[in-house]
């Protein structure tokens, strides 16, 4: 039970960073179908930046590998952010299709690089970043111990904890700031914002590429914590950046409820360790569950049609004012 | 503001305009559709530029390039169609866009909007979220948004034409109140009454120019009438009188919600006839649309609305023209479009974009033709050979102008788009034949191709039914013309004998009996 | 007195009103022509390599050889087939998004009826039983989001994106259970020794069948969209709903039925990758092509005749990849980043395709 939650929360940061991220993007009106992209962007740019740091100096600090991978994978992901807005935003490109490439180019990129990192280092499973796959995992063993609550909750790496307060600080962000209400407005309603004097086109691109930022760290502390700094060319990362795109519609746009969801989501991907009886053939079955239960909350809430939680009025449409 | 002018296109929809903005002074900007006042207010909040002239505050010239520069002048505008984001609350629409100093304070925003509703008299729930609100309450945030932003002058356009009759009489309290307070309101409006009840001052458009302004207190809806709609202009469109005339459609007690839970439409009666041309006049958004839309299968009428059909027979009575008819009728509400088309009713509707309905506009002339009648032909391959030639015959018929018959719609412009409208809905041979802004935005000539095939229609026995927005045009064509006002039927009265005036009065809702016909 | 001018901006965007043919066709060509620039650079700044032998070594790659120029037909089929599958449903506007699982879908029912009736059934039967279950399979999964977004609104892009993801659970079970050997987590390829329920060749060639069915498929499709009745429909419900009520079309019942044929030919291309291609399933089977496909149905603007034309570039792109990756020792994934590169620069081109840039003019006067 206590490694059943301790489980779902290592695998819900992931998704949550990713979620967290999209719901900043979708907020300003804009679908990104990039997320899986953007994710391998930062767990890639976080594991070769790593690995090109500590196998050129014979003692790494931790701290530098931590500071360094971390502002790669968010400035490498934000870059991937910024592809699709200029496509999107400036060229007016379809944010669909736009997405859905940048998840393909994300994936490339990612394991191209990946890939090449593991023959550098010698074959899949090689890569040594050891102390910063280590800095990543460090928690703080006093906290760690107290009994199943401190197993549970307090035996992580920090970038669990981060990712709860991101999820609070993007709740007090959307629903308490005046930036936040002005990113709102747009999302729901551009030409409203525009008339209001907030210029759309500079929100929607800063929204779309933090956000992206945001996701892509999702990415990171895949590779970093929880395959402990290597490389596999797989697909997981591509699995859970749709998982947190689900995680978005579950969450009906609001970060306290991805908070929870991810976690949710965690519980539902590893239960069927849990549950006596099941065959290796049942648990595929049982591991739709998340992605069923994102379904029917998305059927759910288009038929209670409860204005709070639409989608954003706005989502995946271009807005540009046209030419008086 | 001194000599404003702004053109779009070919069109002058100002000319060279004065007009005086005073301080504690509620004015009235009157004048028809069209008439320029939405555009020449639009130049003083921001939204266009204009072509020539200047703008004035105080002794100092301004300008006024965007809506920011004119909140900052403390001008602002309300319009018709609310600028407003539904899941947010009064307040945080309010403040939307603003760049205080310090972090967001919801609260002390609420306060301050509570005490402009204090002082003016609104009565708004900070906290209520925009799409639980009513279209009054709606108006109040917009209002309180201007106020909110500092503005000592309010532009109001159309303000009451949303509104009830009860909710109207609280705003212009309102209105007092700012007055009062020495704000400079302007409404823009055509509704007589309203003027007379509200303003100081008006001044009035007709057709871009400046007629003239009075004081409210020197002047009478009569005057007002004739600067406004002007001296009736001879047009010189045909009216040929058909014999036999009989009903072809029975509209009984017609009501028609809008989304909104407003009545569109309140118990509209009337009947249309062959060989006749019935007008439709009124305000915009009085009803028209609703009403064609009820008519053809789009609309969900109200219970114990009625619309009888009641088709063409050899042996109809000759001169028994207006005279209910003892055979059935045949009930067209609860019909799908399609089969009140097949049964031979037929729609034009041109709206404001004029593509919006009736028209594809990615498609050419011939997919165009076919919107109605691909079904017809066995198989499942659309027939396009018969469009074809329909199209090369509206083509020719109507001298539409398009670089071939496959070129989209869109790329044609307004009056060939029309022209493809107009013509299809002719060519399916209806015994109905409605129209709406038939001619809108079309020159002279192009007017009377369109005027001329449908007194082609009525010649040959069909129901024409023409909205109209020109009075003249309305005078001069219509048989007998239908004044709609607020939803209600204001008066039907004869095409040959009434007169500018009467329709016009019938319009804005002066005089409520009319005389039958 | 000054007299305040209104600041033109610096480029101002200008909506074209229409563009010929070949100015349009050479926007593209030049943007296939930037992306190669960029994936050159692309693969010499991480290779050192001579882009110009690198291409070489894609065309080597993809056509260079009979067998390998069938390989590359052959996939370029199946990706066809996707994309003519999304058409009528882009052409809707409806944003079919899960094409993936509609081939998993379509693929699993496939492979089941070749392991369960392979034995009783000969070929051809089972290639016609095949064949109809898989558009009845694709047909129901791409038919379950309609529904709701006809009748509820509900958002179709999420909607077929999360049946995605219980499309390929269901494989994975449906691989688990078929598992063969036990324990290896795949199936295996069915039937070797019989190849019952394989396709025949014709014409002395494996995969002539594939490029007959899919060619049939894309040629009537075009005439689907382009002359029939409900082709039409598609069109003016995909253009304004409004438009549609008033020219009668009902319109939940064309959005279930354009779904229902959107999702039947995926279906069909599962069908085709397993039984015609691949002869096993797996969670990639569909492999992202389910993906790839909307990009190019996007982008051919619903005439499956120019998706021949975009199937076929971005196979032989991937083609390419592969084999300069065995070369020159790079990984596959190279591919996928060339693939990446050359949508990026053909969606960027649409731009300029639909829009014209007018630059302010330095003339006297602009300014105060």
């Amino acid at each position: 039970m206590i490694q059943l939650l301790q489980s779902a929360i290592v695998f819900g940061t992931v998704i949550l960073f990713g979620a967290l991220g999209e719901i900043l993007t979708e907020k300003s009106g804009s679908l990104n179908l990039g997320v899986p992209g953007i994710m391998y962007l930062g767990g890639i740019a976080g594991l070769a930046s790593a690995f090109a740091y500590e196998s050129s100096t014979p003692d790494p600090n931790p701290l530098v590998c931590l500071l360094l991978s971390l502002v790669c994978a968010f400035l490498a992901s934000m870059l991937g952010g910024l592809l699709f807005s200029f496509l999107t935003i400036t060229l007016r490109a379809n944010q669909n299709v736009t997405g859905l490439t940048l998840t393909i180019f994300g994936g490339g990129i990612a394991n191209f690089f990946g890939g090449s990192l593991n023959k550098l280092a010698g074959g899949v499973g090689q890569i040594s970043v050891a102390v910063t796959s280590g800095a990543y995992r460090t928690n703080i063993p006093a906290l760690a111990n107290l009994g199943w609550f401190g197993r549970i909750f307090l035996s992580h790496g920090f970038m669990v904890y981060l990712a709860i307060i991101m999820a609070i600080v993007l709740h007090w962000f959307l629903t308490r700031t005046r930036t936040g209400l002005n990113l709102r407005s747009i999302g729901e309603s551009p030409a409203t914002a525009d008339a209001a004097g907030i210029n759309v086109t500079r929100y929607k691109y800063l929204a779309t590429c933090i956000g992206a930022g945001i996701s892509g760290l999702g990415g990171l502390y895949y590779t970093m914590d929880y395959i402990k700094g290597t490389w596999a060319s797989e697909g997981t990362i591509e699995a859970l950046g749709w998982l947190a795109v689900a995680l978005v519609i579950f969450a009906v746009w609001r970060p306290l409820n991805a908070l929870w969801g991810s976690y949710l989501f965690g519980v539902l991907t590893w239960l069927y360790l849990y549950i006596p009886g099941l065959n290796r053939r049942s648990l595929e079955l049982f591991r739709m569950l998340p992605y069923v239960v994102t379904i029917i909350v998305l059927i759910v809430v288009s038929l209670r049609r409860k204005p709070e939680n639409q989608p954003p009025a706005h989502l995946g449409l271009p807005y540009f004012r046209e030419e008086r | 503001m001194r000599g404003i002018t702004k053109t779009f296109g070919p069109v002058v929809a100002n000319h060279n305009i004065d007009l005086d903005i005073r301080e504690g002074e509620i004015l009235s900007l009157l004048g028809e559709n069209g008439s320029g006042k939405t555009t020449l207010m639009n130049m003083l909040s921001g939204i266009y530029f204009p072509d020539g002239g200047q703008i004035f505050l105080g002794d100092r010239e301004v300008t006024i390039r965007s809506p920011k520069d004119a909140f900052d002048l403390g001008i602002g505008m309300i319009h018709q169609h609310f600028k407003l984001v539904d899941v947010l609350t009064a307040t945080e629409n309010i403040v939307l866009g603003l760049k205080e100093e310090g972090k967001l304070n919801l609260k002390a925003a609420a306060e301050k909007i509570s005490a402009i509703c204090q002082r003016y008299g609104f009565s708004v729930d900070p906290n209520q979220k925009v799409y639980n609100m009513s279209v009054s309450q709606k108006q109040t945030v917009e209002i309180v948004k201007v106020l909110y932003r500092g503005a000592n002058v309010l532009i109001l356009d159309e303000p009451t034409a949303v509104l009830t009759p009860q909710e109207t009489n609280r705003l212009f309290d309102v209105l007092r109140n700012m007055r009062a307070d020495g704000k400079s309101i302007v409404i823009i409006t055509h509704k007589l009454h309203e003027v007379m009840a509200i303003s100081d001052r008006v001044a009035v458009l007709r057709k871009g120019e400046f007629i003239g302004e009075v004081a409210t207190k020197d002047t009478d809806p009569q005057k007002l009438t004739d600067m406004m709609v002007g001296r009736a202009v001879s047009l010189n469109i045909d009216r040929p009188l058909v014999e036999h005339r009989p009903i072809r459609l029975e509209v009984k007690n017609l009501t028609v919600k809008s989304p909104d839970g407003v009545k569109a439409l309140d118990n509209v009666s009337f009947t249309a006839c062959g060989g006749e041309i019935l007008g439709i006049a009124g305000i915009s958004g009085s009803g028209q649309k609703e009403l064609l839309e009820a008519i053809a299968g789009l609309q969900h009428p109200l219970e114990g609305s009625h619309v009888i059909y009641y088709p063409p027979t050899s042996d109809e009575p000759i001169a028994g023209h207006h005279v209910p008819v003892d055979k059935k009728g045949e009930e067209l509400l609860g019909k799908d479009p399609l089969q009140i088309h097949k049964i031979g009713v037929s729609m034009a509707f041109v709206p404001e974009d004029r593509l919006g309905m009736g028209l594809v506009g990615s498609m050419g002339m011939i997919d165009n033709m076919m919107l109605k009648s691909y079904r017809e032909g066995r198989g499942p391959i659309a027939d396009r050979k018969a469009p074809k030639v329909l199209a090369e015959q509206v083509r020719k018929e109507l001298e539409v102008s398009t670089p071939s018959l496959t070129t989209p719609v869109r790329r044609l412009s307004g009056g060939n788009v029309q022209k493809v409208l107009v013509g299809r809905e002719i060519a399916s041979a209806p015994t109905v034949l409605m129209t709406a802004y038939a001619v809108r935005g079309l020159d002279i000539n192009t007017s009377y191709t369109i005027y001329h095939l449908l007194n082609e229609q009525k010649a040959k026995g069909v129901a024409v039914i023409f909205v109209g927005e020109d009075l003249d045009v309305l005078l001069e064509l219509c048989d007998r013309i239908l004044v709609l006002c607020a939803g209600k039927v204001n008066g039907i009265v004869d095409g040959r004998n009434t007169t500018k005036e009467e329709v016009g009065l019938l319009m804005t809702n002066l005089r409520k009996e009319a005389q039958r016909v | 007195m000054s007299t305040v001018r209104h600041n033109e901006p610096f480029v101002r965007l200008v909506k074209r009103d229409g563009i010929s043919r070949p100015k349009s066709w050479g926007i593209r060509i030049v943007a296939v022509l930037l992306a190669l620039l960029i994936s050159g650079l692309f693969i010499y700044s991480v290779t050192n390599l001579n882009p110009a032998d690198v291409y070489k070594a894609m065309y080597e790659g993809a056509l260079g050889t009979s067998r390998r120029q069938w390989i590359t037909i052959r996939d370029a089929m199946v990706l066809l087939c996707i994309s003519v599958g999304l058409a009528p449903a882009f052409k809707m506007r409806f944003w079919n998004i899960g094409a993936e699982g509609q081939i998993l879908i379509g693929g699993c029912v496939t492979a089941w009826c070749m392991l369960y009736l392979g034995a009783s059934l000969p070929t051809p039967a089972l290639i016609i039983l095949m064949a109809v279950m898989s558009l009845v399979a694709g047909a129901l999964w791409g038919i379950l989001p309609a529904i709701f977004k006809a009748r509820w609104g509900t958002n179709e892009t999420l909607f077929t994106l999360m049946m995605n993801y219980v499309a390929i659970q269901i494989t994975s079970y449906c691989v688990a259970l078929w598992e063969n050997p036990s324990g290896s987590n795949t199936v295996g390829i069915i039937n070797q020794q019989t190849k019952v329920g394989w396709f025949p060749a014709i014409f002395g060639q494996s995969y002539a069948l594939n490029v007959v069915i899919v060619l049939a498929l894309t040629v009537g499709m075009f005439a689907y969209l382009k002359y029939s009745k409900q082709g039409y429909e598609i069109a003016v419900v995909g253009e304004s709903h409004n438009t549609a009520r008033y020219a009668g079309i009902k319109l939940s019942r064309v959005i279930i039925r354009t779904m229902a044929i959107s999702g039947a030919i995926c279906g069909l291309a599962g069908f085709l990758a397993v039984s015609g291609v691949d002869h096993t399933i797996s969670t990639n089977t569909a492999g992202g092509r389910g993906f790839t496909a909307i990009i190019v149905a996007w982008l051919a603007q619903f005439n499956t005749f120019i998706m021949v034309l975009i199937s076929f570039l971005l196979v032989f792109l991937q083609k390419g990849a592969t084999e300069i990756a065995s070369q020159f020792n790079l990984n596959d994934f190279a591919s996928e980043v060339i693939t990446g590169i050359i949508l990026f620069c053909i969606i960027g081109s649409e731009f300029f395709i639909n829009y014209k840039l007018i630059f302010r003019k330095k003339k006297g006067g602009g300014k105060v």
